[in-house]
């Protein structure tokens, strides 16, 4: 009785002291991500008080580079890893990262319940899912409306068609002298990233086919109207994260913008604080609905506490109620669907003048189809983006700067 | 006989000693750090680079997952349409368009400086310097507020003056003497101070001398200064190809990662740093660095040649 006494009373000391080991885990991100983190953590530390996250955040440039030091030395590498979408395909085809399809992840169970075109982009062209998505960047169309009402454009006639977009953009402006646009090469970057047909990516198709050439009708369309707004004077010429781009948004010299939904909080918060009311949103032109932005949490294989890492990474990512809280700390637009059926997303913004565009984005979410991604796609990117600047700049002709571009990439996609 | 029986006696030698430490050894324990860095920091990523140059290599695949692929980066590299071509012309075009202005100016100022204002040259060496010690970040962004298309002082006094607004940093033809302009003011106080410390290693015997004679200023400077300065002038240019053939962080910050318009300020630096670190192909960008290093190794021969013709020998 005595002995087996003690030995109960030795075994629950032993639990208690495993349950008390403290545990630090470290998680790697990129601002603002890192203030969505912050924000959530408080929740976290009430439910795991003996887990003790270790947030490690850098520049998102500087983010990734170490990220991707990390993992080709294996080490370094922190127990989670946070990753923006303009890295996600390249991690997702290396072989550093966790399969979360794999027990003890068993993923799978759980990719019903995000935005559909969020899991493809977090999976390798072999089919392993690499990464949980937390946030998403719907596409929308910005526009100010005090500018449109001054010419005496309705909006709905700029979505229809781009044709019609360009001669709304005449009208805007020789009524009131604003600009369609900030830069002619943003009407490149939409059409070339929407409709596009299954199995397609931006730049090459699922079979690694490139898909940048003269005979392309979607690259041919996207050079040829990039070229007739910048011919008939319509876009200021000046490029994104530029003073002249805020200084524009604050003057509104320029009449509407593409971008993702999550710019509404920039310019909300110290873009044009003062052009509040002014702004509304509607879908991009020719019902094309694209991702512009999104982040996801990954465990790399040489992690330490994957255990915990993976606790974590659900905690951010499956509750809601952590969801909720980055949208709120930061607009990050959550992934997960349940989240997104939250009131405050039928809650009017008062900065697009009351409009209920959250419903908007979400609907604009729903309808984005997952695009294929290739590891080729920033040498792509940057070589259509050199030739696209020679077509408006210089007058090269669209068929031989396509041809070119082809060329070019096929080179180095090896 | 007895000798060498008081040899084979004697005890033998301790192992160790301190003395004998301190007089073979101690020499190279405090000289290692150096090599033992030199072998991390230097030597190692030297030839990890030369062996990647023939390896294709995504470092996200991890250490070991390489495959060798010859001289096929090269290859791609040198190939007709490829970018690294074009980044080196914009390189050298923008090296030219600042190397050259920079030692026009920097030569005769250092002569006026040192001939005429000797009271003065320690304020005046100190105002010259500055820009060179000063952030490279924060000047970029100086120069951008100059040069922003609605917002710049530039602009600002070319409409004063009833010209149009010019597009310093988005129009290709133009970008490129934008991003000169930086780097000229950026370094010609530094090539005057060369030329200010090998104009007072000249005697002034020389100067009296030729005073004496009675030569002028102008050949003065013309036939004493300049020949006695040739081993600093050749120093300052070779300083010059180095720095301006692997020109990264004027351009990069004033224009983005891609060189801006067009690609106009992409220089082969700002190329092989977006292969490596955007494209992640670390065997192409290794290849392009060797390439480079070729290229600045064959100027300055040609600069070495150019400076040991005629009467520099002893150079």
């Amino acid at each position: 009785m005595k002995k087996s006494l003690t030995l109960v009373l030795a075994s629950a000391l032993l639990l208690g002291s495993a349950q008390a080991q403290n545990v630090t885990l470290t998680v790697a991100a990129f601002p603002s991500l890192d203030s969505a983190i912050k924000a959530i953590l408080p929740a976290w530390n009430k439910l795991h008080p003996n887990v003790t996250i270790k947030l490690q955040a850098q520049e998102y440039a500087d983010h990734h580079n170490a990220m991707t030091t990390a993992l080709a030395t294996g080490q370094g590498l922190p127990d989670v890893m946070a990753i923006e979408i303009g890295f996600v395909s390249k991690f997702a085809e290396g072989q550093g990262l966790e399969n979360l399809d794999n027990a003890p992840y068993n993923a799978g169970q759980y990719k019903k319940l995000f935005t559909p075109f969020t899991i493809g982009q977090a999976t390798s062209s072999d089919k392993r899912f690499i990464a949980m998505p937390t946030d998403i960047g719907p596409g929308t169309f910005f526009y100010r409306k005090d500018v449109l009402d001054k010419a005496g454009v309705n909006p709905l006639t700029l979505q229809t068609s781009w044709e019609s977009f360009i001669e709304g953009g005449k009208k805007i402006k020789a009524k009131t002298g604003a600009y369609l646009i900030n830069t002619a090469a943003s009407i490149n970057n939409v059409i070339i990233r929407t409709n596009l047909k299954p199995g397609e990516g931006i730049y090459f198709d699922s079979k690694n086919n490139l898909l940048v050439g003269p005979d392309n009708a979607r690259f041919v369309r996207a050079f040829t109207l990039s070229k007739q707004v910048r011919d008939a004077g319509l876009d200021a010429k000046i490029g994104e994260w530029s003073n002249e781009w805020y200084d524009a948004f604050k003057k509104g010299t320029v009449a509407t913008q593409f971008s993702g939904a999550w710019l509404q909080g920039a310019l909300q918060n110290w873009m044009a604080p003062d052009t509040k009311g002014l702004w509304r949103v509607q879908n991009l032109p020719e019902k094309g609905f694209a991702s512009w932005g999104g982040s996801f949490y990954a465990i790399p294989s040489k992690a330490v506490n994957k255990q915990w890492a993976w606790e974590f990474i659900k905690f951010m990512t499956l509750e809601q109620s952590s969801q909720i809280t980055a949208f709120k700390d930061n607009g990050a637009f959550p992934a997960l669907l349940a989240a997104q059926k939250d009131k405050a997303f039928s809650e009017a913004v008062p900065f697009l003048g009351g409009q209920q565009a959250r419903v908007l984005w979400r609907d604009a979410a729903a309808k984005t189809q997952p695009i294929d991604v290739n590891k080729y796609d920033s040498v792509a990117e940057q070589i259509v983006q050199t030739e696209l600047t020679n077509v408006l700049e210089q007058g090269k002709d669209i068929k031989q700067a396509l041809s070119d571009a082809r060329a070019q990439i096929a080179r180095r996609a090896r | 006989m007895q000798d060498r029986a008081r040899l084979a006696t004697s005890p033998p030698r301790p192992r160790w000693s301190y003395a004998r430490f301190q007089q073979r050894l101690a020499p190279y324990v405090f000289t290692s750090p150096f090599f033992i860095l030199f072998l991390i920091f230097g030597l190692f990523p030297l030839g990890f680079s030369l062996f990647l140059a023939f390896h294709l290599w995504n470092p996200l695949d991890g250490l070991g997952n390489w495959r060798f692929v010859g001289w096929e980066n090269f290859a791609l590299a040198l190939g007709p349409t490829d970018q690294f071509w074009v980044a080196l012309k914009h390189t050298v075009w923008i090296g030219l368009l600042s190397g050259i202005p920079q030692h026009l100016v920097a030569l005769p100022l250092a002569f006026v400086i040192h001939q005429f204002l000797r009271r003065w040259q320690g304020s005046v060496s100190t105002v010259l310097f500055l820009p060179y010690i000063t952030n490279a970040v924060a000047i970029t962004i100086v120069f951008g507020m100059l040069y922003s298309e609605n917002l710049g002082l530039l602009n600002y006094l070319l409409h004063q003056i009833g010209l149009g607004p010019v597009r310093w940093l988005a129009v290709p033809q133009i970008v490129p003497y934008s991003v000169a302009a930086v780097v000229f003011w950026r370094y010609v106080g530094w090539n005057v101070i060369l030329y200010l410390s090998g104009l007072q290693a000249i005697s002034e015997d020389v100067y009296e001398a030729a005073t004496v004679d009675g030569a002028s200023s102008w050949q003065k400077f013309w036939y004493i200064t300049l020949p006695l300065l040739r081993p600093m002038m050749f120093y300052a240019f070779t300083l010059t190809i180095v720095g301006n053939m692997q020109l990264f962080e004027e351009p990069f910050i004033m224009t983005g990662q891609g060189g801006g318009s067009g690609g106009a300020a992409l220089t082969s630096a700002m190329h092989i740093f977006n292969t490596a670190f955007r494209d992640l192909d670390m065997g192409y960008a290794s290849a392009m660095s060797w390439l480079l290093f070729l290229a600045i190794f064959v100027l300055s021969m040609v600069n070495n040649y150019l400076f040991s013709r005629d009467g520099g020998r002893d150079v």
